[in-house]
């Protein structure tokens, strides 16, 4: 009989232990925040019973796979304080003995391990699966080796440069092409700028190309 | 009117006669430059008034100074004092065919300041437009990225958060200050060299250089694209604007029209300056570009067009401009109201939905009413759309910080980024030609460098001393002197020169004179419009705007706005007054412009004086000279 009422205090009292283990503001517990609409809007899954029981087997995970030796099991992870907010708190006891809890710094790494495993199981984000207390880490930045802006640089430059030496050769061709004209047809130029400007009065006449001398170097 | 008229000697013997005008017309004689077709001079006048003042300066003022009420004072002034002195410009080069030198040294030897003012305001808002260019230039080279590099703060050193100065301000702040600028906290502090810069610099002059090579040759070919690639990236940015939500709201608060601002003084001063400055009047560019004209051009004609061109164009582009503002606007609006309720819900445990934008100020009431000290204790932003709507939107603020985050929220923003980079880079190159032949022509007429010299190399002369000058604005205080060339050397001078041109004109050139020229180069001789606009309504204008100009910036002590990270009020700028070894820069930029006018007048006067005796006698040797061998020939005939 009174083996049997042993029986049933435990069967009471472990529960209700366990909830004096995890409560608001439990100095090994952390508190996990989910935000379903803003991650996934249309379709975001309800969140009950079952999720929460798939939360404490990622958590189990998260644990085994960091300390590796020992076998973290589902009622390991304990839950409470749930909102309609889609928050709770949780704790983590230890498989040999569940009084007591595994310390905040140590959960802290397992989670920080396998955040990304855990993100994706729930089809979340770091912003949308909130751990309080553990910041995501920052993405390392992408540093290329040649700034890009260079590269753009560059090319403009190359192209003005291209220019620049274009605008001067075909500025030095055509002043040569000018010298060489020149010299060709000086003489019809002499004579055609004589037009008629003798002793300070403008004669409009026409000029009579017969008085010219086209032959002023005889060919042979 | 001939009592008004100052006597002025030997005008026909320094202007070219009809005749002459005649002849050179029908041979094609002479040496000066022309255009290959009328559609190279339109564009380019359309280039040079069409500037960034048109996307960063209108928008604004439209916005703070009534919205669509604003139009009504702006499009008066255009009618009255725009278009009279577009018209008288064009008209003088057209008739004389000189830069800006030659033509007021031939309509009298003592009005040549006018000429060397316009000059030297051409050199020095020519040094800061073209770092405007490679600010430009770096953001347009940054653009070719697939994250825009101003869309997220970079993390800091050991890699435990973001950059403390990005995140007390925001990503475009920090990029625009700290990285394309390295802005140093005050003026005295020069900040060296920022590498970069120097390279874009270069670069922007460079590429004004190719452009500027051969004159008119080179720049007539350029403004095909640098004139009209800027309307089609404005209708591709409008179409792309009306598709984005909120951009309504920005029009709607562009243009609602607040009929008390026409009450206010400020707003007719300020309509009155941006129609005199978005028509880049008395720098002396467009004397020269029409000079290049054919003499029966018909330039009242192209004044209308133009004036209405720019006008519409600055329309069209704040029209352009609000629809982006309005979309930043409102995501930021819809970003603050999220961030709202999403701490709402997170201290109160409420479920997602509970809270919406819809019912975000109920729900906020009835918590305050139940539980005001956690309300007050979470310190929620107020959301305004109007404060939203009407931040930083002037100047390089709207086109670095404003319009470069409004570009990061838009989807494939690196495409919206290079289009926009490239318009702003078209408009100010196009304006950059009027500048720089404000320049180089004077130069050219003064004899400053020598006559065999080739063009190429007188333009490679002055672009290579520009970009050694400009890099006082690629220092790490580049910015504030900036503005301090802008609000100063770009401002009052410009009023003196256009004052003292329509008076030059009207009164000792002679409006009798000016109306026969029109007479003959177009006719028909300027309506009833013209000659009371040219001799009383743009004069008076010009000097009402300048005296309140005058008074305002004397009385005010200047200030400047400085980016200073360990400053109280951060991230807003901090205002700081000027060193006093500012104000000996600040006479220089204002001064000797206009004060140019008044004393080259003084010293061709005093060298008249000296040296007035000699040239007595040798005028009369010469009539005597002159005037002999007519006899002899005349004898020579009759017998």
């Amino acid at each position: 009989m009174l083996v049997w009422i042993l029986f049933l205090l435990c069967q009471v009292g472990a529960p209700a232990l366990a909830q004096d283990l995890c409560q608001r503001d439990a100095p090994n517990g952390y508190k996990v925040r989910i935000s379903l609409k803003t991650a996934l809007g249309e379709d975001a899954y309800e969140w009950n019973q079952s999720e929460m029981f798939f939360f404490q087997a990622t958590m189990a995970f998260a644990m085994r796979r960091h300390f590796q030796m020992e076998t973290y099991n589902v009622d390991n992870i304990i839950l409470c304080v749930q909102t309609s907010r889609v928050s709770f708190w949780f704790v983590v006891t230890s498989p040999d003995n569940t009084t007591m809890l595994i310390p905040k710094a140590d959960v802290e790494k397992a989670v920080r391990m396998s955040r990304h495993r855990i993100n994706n199981a729930f089809l979340l984000s770091d912003r949308t699966l909130e751990f309080l207390g553990i910041y995501p880490t920052l993405a390392a930045p992408v540093n290329p080796d040649t700034p890009p802006w260079l590269i753009v640089f560059g090319v403009v430059i190359g192209a003005v440069c291209v220019g620049i030496i274009a605008l001067l050769i075909s500025s030095l061709l055509q002043k040569r092409r000018k010298e060489k004209g020149m010299t060709e047809d000086g003489q019809d130029e002499e004579d055609m700028q004589v037009k008629g400007v003798e002793n300070g009065i403008n004669l409009d006449g026409t000029y009579n190309r017969g008085f010219t001398d086209d032959d002023r170097f005889t060919k042979l | 009117m001939r009592c008004l008229q100052v006597s002025n000697q030997d005008l026909e013997e320094r202007i070219p006669s009809y005749e002459e005008l005649e002849k050179l017309e029908n041979e094609e004689a002479g040496d000066r430059p022309k255009w290959d077709n009328k559609a190279q001079y339109m564009l380019t006048i359309v280039g040079f008034c069409v500037g960034l003042g048109n996307v960063w300066r209108f928008p604004y003022l439209c916005q703070s100074h009534g919205g669509g009420a604003f139009m009504i004072p702006f499009l008066i002034l255009l009618v009255l004092e725009g278009v009279p002195l577009l018209h008288l410009e064009f008209a003088i080069g057209q008739r004389l065919r000189k830069g800006s030198v030659g033509v007021w040294s031939a309509i009298h030897p003592y009005l040549t300041g006018i000429g060397i003012g316009s000059m030297c305001v051409s050199f020095l808002v020519s040094l800061y437009y073209n770092t405007i260019m490679a600010w430009v230039m770096w953001y347009f080279f940054n653009s070719f990225q697939e994250t825009l590099p101003w869309s997220q703060c970079p993390v800091n050193a050991n890699m435990t958060g973001l950059v403390s100065e990005c995140e007390r301000s925001s990503p475009v702040d920090y990029y625009w200050y700290r990285e394309t600028l390295n802005t140093t906290p005050d003026i005295d502090n020069t900040g060296g060299l920022q590498w970069w810069m120097v390279l874009c610099h270069v670069s922007a002059w460079a590429l004004l250089f190719i452009c500027i090579s051969r004159g008119i040759e080179t720049t007539g070919k350029a403004v095909y694209i640098t004139s009209t690639l800027p309307y089609a990236v404005l209708t591709i940015f409008l179409i792309r604007g009306l598709t984005l939500k909120g951009s309504l709201n920005g029009v709607k608060f562009l243009f609602t029209p607040d009929m008390n601002e026409l009450m206010n003084p400020t707003t007719w001063l300020d309509a009155g300056a941006q129609v005199f400055y978005s028509f880049s009047l008395a720098f002396g560019g467009l004397l020269s570009f029409s000079s290049y004209n054919s003499v029966h051009n018909n330039c009242e004609q192209d004044a209308v067009i133009i004036s209405i061109v720019n006008g519409a164009t600055a329309v069209y582009a704040a029209t352009v401009i609000y629809t982006i503002i309005g979309f930043r606007a409102t995501e930021k609006f819809d970003d603050c109201i999220s961030g709202n309720i999403l701490t709402l819900l997170n201290t109160f445990d409420l479920p997602e939905g509970n809270v919406t934008e819809n019912n975000y100020d109920q729900v906020l009431h009835s918590l305050n009413g139940t539980y005001p000290e956690v309300i007050q204790g979470l310190n929620l932003k107020t959301c305004d759309l109007n404060s939203f709507l009407s931040e930083g939107v002037e100047g390089t603020g709207l086109a670095f910080i404003v319009f470069t985050e409004a570009i990061t929220k838009m989807p494939v923003s690196p495409v919206w980024s290079v289009l926009f980079f490239i318009m702003l880079f078209c408009l100010g190159l196009s304006s950059m030609f009027g500048n720089i032949e404000g320049v180089l022509v004077p130069l050219q007429d003064l004899g400053v460098f020598p006559k065999s010299w080739p063009k190429e190399a007188i333009a490679g002369t002055t672009c290579v001393l520009c970009c050694l000058v400009g890099l006082i604005f690629v220092q790490g205080s580049g910015n504030y002197w900036l503005s301090l060339f802008d609000s100063y050397g770009g401002s009052i001078p410009l009023l003196i020169i256009a004052f003292c041109e329509m008076v030059g004109v009207v009164y000792l050139y002679g409006i009798d004179r000016f109306n026969d020229d029109i007479e003959f180069m177009i006719g028909h001789k300027p309506n009833l419009f013209w000659q009371i606009t040219w001799r009383f309504v743009s004069p008076a204008i010009m000097f009402v705007i300048f005296v309140f100009y005058f008074i305002t910036k004397v009385q005010e002590t200047p200030m400047y706005k400085a980016w200073n990270p360990e400053s109280e009020n951060f991230p807003t700028l901090e205002e700081k007054e000027y060193p006093s070894w500012i104000f000996a820069i600040i006479f220089i930029l204002a001064g000797i412009p206009g004060l140019s006018v008044p004393l080259t007048a003084i010293y061709k006067c005093l060298r008249n004086r000296c040296c007035k005796k000699d040239n007595e006698f040798k005028q009369d040797d010469l009539n005597t000279i002159a005037k002999q061998p007519l006899k002899l020939t005349l004898i020579d005939t009759l017998l």
